[in-house]
Formats: C-alpha cells, sequence, structure tokens
C-alpha cells in the first residue's frame, strides 16, 4: 500500500518517543490496543499543574506505519494544549492531516482513544473526571453568542 | 558495483525465468508454431518433438518415465486433477482421505470440497516444527483411506514434510492392490531437492514451472503407471489429449520450457543447493546474531536451502514490510493481506498471534548475490531496531513484564 508522504516522515522521524513516570502525579498514561490485533499505542502527557497545560507528551506505539504516525502526530498536538483543547482533538483532523485511507482510519480511532485514556488518568490521579473539563464550555459559547 | 533495487526475495512465490529457458522456448512460438496434436504434417511433428523431449526431460529429474506425466497448467490444476480424479475413480473403495492443515490452498480447497460431498477427512496438525512424519499419517490410517495427500516441502517455511518415509510406510503396510495413494505437492520441492518417484514411494506428484525459472501458467502431474497404476476421472473433458486426463490443445511453449527447466535444475542441483544454503545461513546468522529476539520459524535444519521464515515478535508486520520495501518479500503479517487473520501456517505452528503477526519469508535464488544478503540484513536489523525502540511491548518484556498476563483493552 502507498502511504502519503507525512505518514513515512513521521515512521521515519517520529517526535516525541519515550517512557515517563507512570506514578509521577503530573503524568498520564493512556494505553490502547491489544498485540493480537496487531496495535498498541501508549501515549503520555506531562501536565504543569500551576497552569493546566501539557508541557510534554511522548509515546510508543506497535502497529502499522498509520498508528506510529497517528500517536507521533497526537503527541505533537498535544504539547502546549490545555486539557480541555486537547480533549477536542478528533480523529478526523488525524486522518485529514495524514491523509489516511479508509482502511487505516481505526489508527486515528485508536489514537484519539489513546489520549482520552492519557486525560483520565490525569484527572483520576487528581480527583476529577473527564465531565469536569467542559463544565464551563456553555459559557463559552454563550459569551460568544 | 551496484546494486539493483528491490531486491528480489521472494523465489517461493514465483522465480524469474532463466534465459537459457527463454531460448529453448523462443522457436515454438514462431517456426515451430504447430499443435502438438497435428498428426499428419511437419508442424504438428516438431511440436509433439518438443513436447516429447519435455517430458524425458521431466522424468529424468524425476525418475518416471515420459507416459506418466500429465501436461497441466500448474500446480493448482495438478493438484486439483490428483485429488478430485483419486477421489471420483477409487470413491467406492474408500471414504477417507488424510492431508495436513498448513498445505497450500490449492490443496486445502479441493479437499474441503470433497468433505462437503461426503468424503471424511484428517487433517493433520504438525508439531511446532512444522513437519509432518510417517508416524502422523501412520496413526490417521484406516481401512477406507484412499488418499494420502502431503506436500513435500512447505511454501511459506520452507519445511520438509518426511514424504519418503511415508511412501516406505504405506508400501510396508499395504499390498499394492490396497495401498492408499500417495499424492505429493511438491511444487517447491521438484527442481531444488533430489526427487525419485520410484525410491521415494510417490504416486501422484504436482509440480509447477514458474517456481523452477521457467515460466508461469505450466505444470505437470506425475501419474504413477506400474505398481500400482493409478487411474484418475479427469476434470477437463474434451479432445481427449493427456490420454484423456487432461483435454485441450497443449501449451507447446510453456512445455519446452518445463523441460528445459527440469534440464537445468537436475544440472545444477547440486552447487545451487550448496550456494543457497551458505546464503541461508548468512541472512539467518546476520539478522539473528543482531537482534536477539528474532526467531526462526519451522524445523532448524530440515527446510529448503533457500528458504526462511523469521518472526520479528515485539514489531508489527506492516511497519516492517513499509520499512524494508527496497527488498521484495512476503509477509505473515496481517495487516498486508485483506483479511486480519495471521498466517494459518504459522498458526498450525502454535505460534502466538503477535509472533505470527510479524513474520518475513525471504526466499532467495538463483541469481541472488552475498552483496543482496548483506544489504538485507543491514536494512532488515537497522529497521527493526528501530521499531524495538518504539515499541511499547518490547519495553515492557524489558522489564520483565510478562504481555499475557496483561488484559488489553478490546478494540
Ligand atoms: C506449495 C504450492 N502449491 C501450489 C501452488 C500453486 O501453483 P501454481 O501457481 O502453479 O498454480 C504453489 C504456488 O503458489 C505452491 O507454493
Amino acid at each position: 500500500m502507498a502511504y502519503s508522504e507525512k505518514v513515512i516522515d513521521h515512521y521515519e522521524n517520529p517526535r516525541n518517543i519515550g517512557t515517563m513516570d507512570k506514578a509521577d502525579p503530573n503524568v498520564g498514561t493512556g494505553v490502547v490496543g491489544a498485540p493480537e490485533c496487531g496495535d498498541v499505542m501508549r501515549l503520555q502527557i506531562k501536565v504543569n499543574p500551576e497552569t493546566g497545560v501539557i508541557e510534554d507528551a511522548k509515546f510508543k506505539t506497535f502497529g502499522c506505519g498509520s498508528a506510529i504516525a497517528s500517536s507521533s502526530l497526537a503527541t505533537e498536538w498535544l504539547k502546549g494544549k490545555s486539557l480541555h483543547d486537547a480533549d477536542e482533538i478528533k480523529n478526523t483532523d488525524i486522518v485529514q492531516e495524514l491523509a489516511l485511507p479508509p482502511v487505516k482510519i481505526h489508527c486515528s480511532v485508536l489514537a484519539e482513544d489513546a489520549i482520552k485514556h492519557a486525560l483520565e488518568d490525569y484527572l483520576e490521579k487528581h480527583g476529577k473526571t473527564m465531565e469536569s473539563l467542559h463544565e464551563h464550555d456553555h459559557e463559552h459559547e454563550d459569551a460568544k453568542a | 558495483m551496484s546494486l539493483k533495487l528491490p531486491i528480489y526475495l521472494d523465489h517461493n512465490a514465483t522465480t524469474p525465468m532463466d534465459p537459457r529457458v527463454l531460448d529453448a522456448m523462443l522457436p515454438y512460438f514462431t517456426e515451430k508454431f504447430g499443435n502438438s496434436a497435428s498428426r499428419n504434417h511437419q508442424y504438428g511433428w516438431d511440436a509433439e518433438e518438443g513436447v516429447d523431449y519435455a517430458r524425458e526431460q521431466v522424468g529424468n529429474l524425476i525418475g518416471c518415465t515420459s507416459k506418466e506425466i500429465v501436461w497441466t497448467s500448474g500446480s493448482t490444476e495438478s493438484n486439483n486433477l490428483a485429488i478430485k480424479g483419486v477421489a471420483d475413480m477409487y470413491g467406492k473403495k474408500g471414504n477417507h482421505i488424510i492431508t495436513a492443515v498448513h498445505e497450500h490452498k490449492a490443496t486445502l480447497d479441493p479437499v474441503k470440497r470433497l468433505q462437503k460431498q461426503g468424503f471424511d477427512v484428517t487433517w493433520l496438525e504438525p508439531n511446532s516444527d512444522g513437519i509432518i512424519t510417517a508416524e502422523a499419517v501412520e496413526g490417521a490410517l484406516r481401512d477406507d483411506t484412499i488418499l494420502v495427500t502431503i506436500m513435500w516441502a512447505n511454501n511459506e517455511l520452507g519445511t520438509i514434510n518426511e514424504i519418503p518415509e511415508i511412501g516406505k510406510m504405506l508400501k510396508e503396510k499395504h499390498s499394492e492392490k490396497d495401498k492408499p495413494i500417495l499424492h505429493t505437492d511438491a511444487t517447491q520441492w521438484v527442481g531444488k531437492m533430489p526427487t525419485d518417484v520410484e525410491r521415494d514411494g510417490v504416486d501422484l506428484l504436482s509440480a509447477s514451472a514458474h517456481k523452477m525459472y521457467g515460466p508461469k501458467g505450466v505444470g505437470f502431474l506425475y501419474v504413477r503407471r506400474r505398481r500400482p497404476r493409478v487411474r484418475l476421472t479427469p476434470i477437463i473433458d474434451g479432445g481427449g489429449h493427456e490420454r484423456g486426463m487432461r483435454s485441450g490443445t497443449l501449451n507447446v511453449t510453456g512445455i519446452v520450457g518445463m523441460g528445459k527447466a527440469c534440464e537445468i535444475a537436475g544440472q545444477e542441483m547440486d552447487s545451487e543447493q550448496g550456494r543457497l544454503l551458505k546464503m541461508r545461513t548468512r541472512l539467518e546468522e546476520g539478522i539473528t546474531s543482531k537482534l536477539e529476539m528474532a526467531v526462526i520459524n519451522g524445523h532448524p535444519t530440515k527446510r529448503l536451502p533457500g528458504t526462511t521464515n523469521i518472526s520479528f515478535p515485539y514489531v508489527e508486520g506492516e511497519s516492517l514490510m513499509m520499512a524494508i520495501k527496497e527488498i521484495a518479500v512476503s509477509s505473515g503479517s496481517a495487516c498486508t493481506s485483506a483479511s486480519l487473520e495471521p498466517s494459518y501456517v504459522l498458526k498450525a505452528l502454535g505460534l502466538g498471534d503477535e509472533i505470527a503477526h510479524s513474520s518475513i519469508r525471504f526466499g532467495m535464488g538463483r541469481f541472488t548475490t552475498d552483496e543482496e544478503i548483506d544489504y538485507t540484513i543491514e536494512k532488515v536489523v537497522k529497521n527493526v531496531q528501530h521499531l524495538l525502540d518504539m515499541s511499547p511491548l518490547w519495553e515492557m518484556v524489558q522489564e520483565g513484564i510478562d504481555l499475557d498476563s496483561i488484559e488489553w483493552g478490546a478494540h
């Protein structure tokens, strides 16, 4: 199968490969997929407790080129984002950016899942839920209106 | 010298034609274009002479007479003719067929069809070394067994089944009249390894030209004529060619090419075996000495000299294929085929999914060079290392975590 240039670039020069301390209270870890399905993604974020901004992100992925590229891209996008904005990353954004063909859409879904799991893990460590991220969403919309 | 890329290491899928084979074929496209069944003129005689000579060339390679060769379009057809032909002809005598789970589809599917029609089939499973032994076949024999069909060498692994031992065992246990017929799909074997249907007790043997530096679309079925005489119901009816077993105007050019390919194979087999075995060893040692997790699948020594199937656990097959796209190989990876299933052949060895998911078959051939092997080693090692650095599974294994103990999410 032919890969897009962007997928190949991420495969050849993956951004942010690495491992963070799972036990660190500022670190959130998401592991999704299963070896027998041919994909396992691990995404980690490090959050600045003062500002609530993601300062660093790392990944390791077992999977096809598209899975590697999706997770590599996700770490790039996560850095510098607030938790709220990180939760807004959609798999369709990844599909578009990497020009993934239909048979590889599941790789982007997996990456979105991994982001959610990492956020959840971080929030849990701080006694919060995912819903708490979006408590003020409607107020913003009202303000805009 | 610069390498020509991509490097072809997929000789179990098909081989390039030997230029000497092409030279032998060329006159039969133009001057000697006749129909070998035309009995009344020179054109027909010339074509028939070419076909008859090819029968002798095949006979010399596998130890049979020219009357025992039925030309076909390749091994798929040969297997179909052998399996269905025996079932139909001997179905009154018995209802039981023995084969193995990791045969080529060209055997599995005809047998499955017979099973649907009411035949009783024993599907032998290999040990983890991939080999079907005479003992396993003996254990499955019944009074109503009419056919044993076991491939000689496996196309994915290169492993060699105990065909001569099976042939001997069948002869020892039965009178000539009651003996189940032994068919072997020798597509990957003939032309590479010494074959003697008399000595090895084979009754039916399938082979294909394009696996032995001949043209595509031509092959043969060897059909034993004496002790015992094997009879087959044809699957293609028509003009009565090939003693009624396979009608249709003969593919004269292809047949001439197959004959030449057999002649060359016979002459060069000894030296080629040695050369390929050295190359295989070089490749296997080059890879496994630098990648401790790499596993060679199938029996360590009972394998074709030019074939090796290596698994790279903890890295995923498709990403590896993408990384080594300068090397034309075949992969047992799930993602490269339409289905999500890893190779049924590797699963038959009892390998876990993560091993079966990332295996590569390297098939070396007549024109492969040491330089190409060295390039392949370097490319594979570098990219597997790169993928291991990215693999969360490899990291867990390094930390001493048993991957089977983890509850993975469904997905
Ligand atoms: C073991 C085996 N049997 C049968 C076949 C089918 O041969 P053909 O392509 O001549 O029909 C192949 C080749 O793919 C093979 O490797």
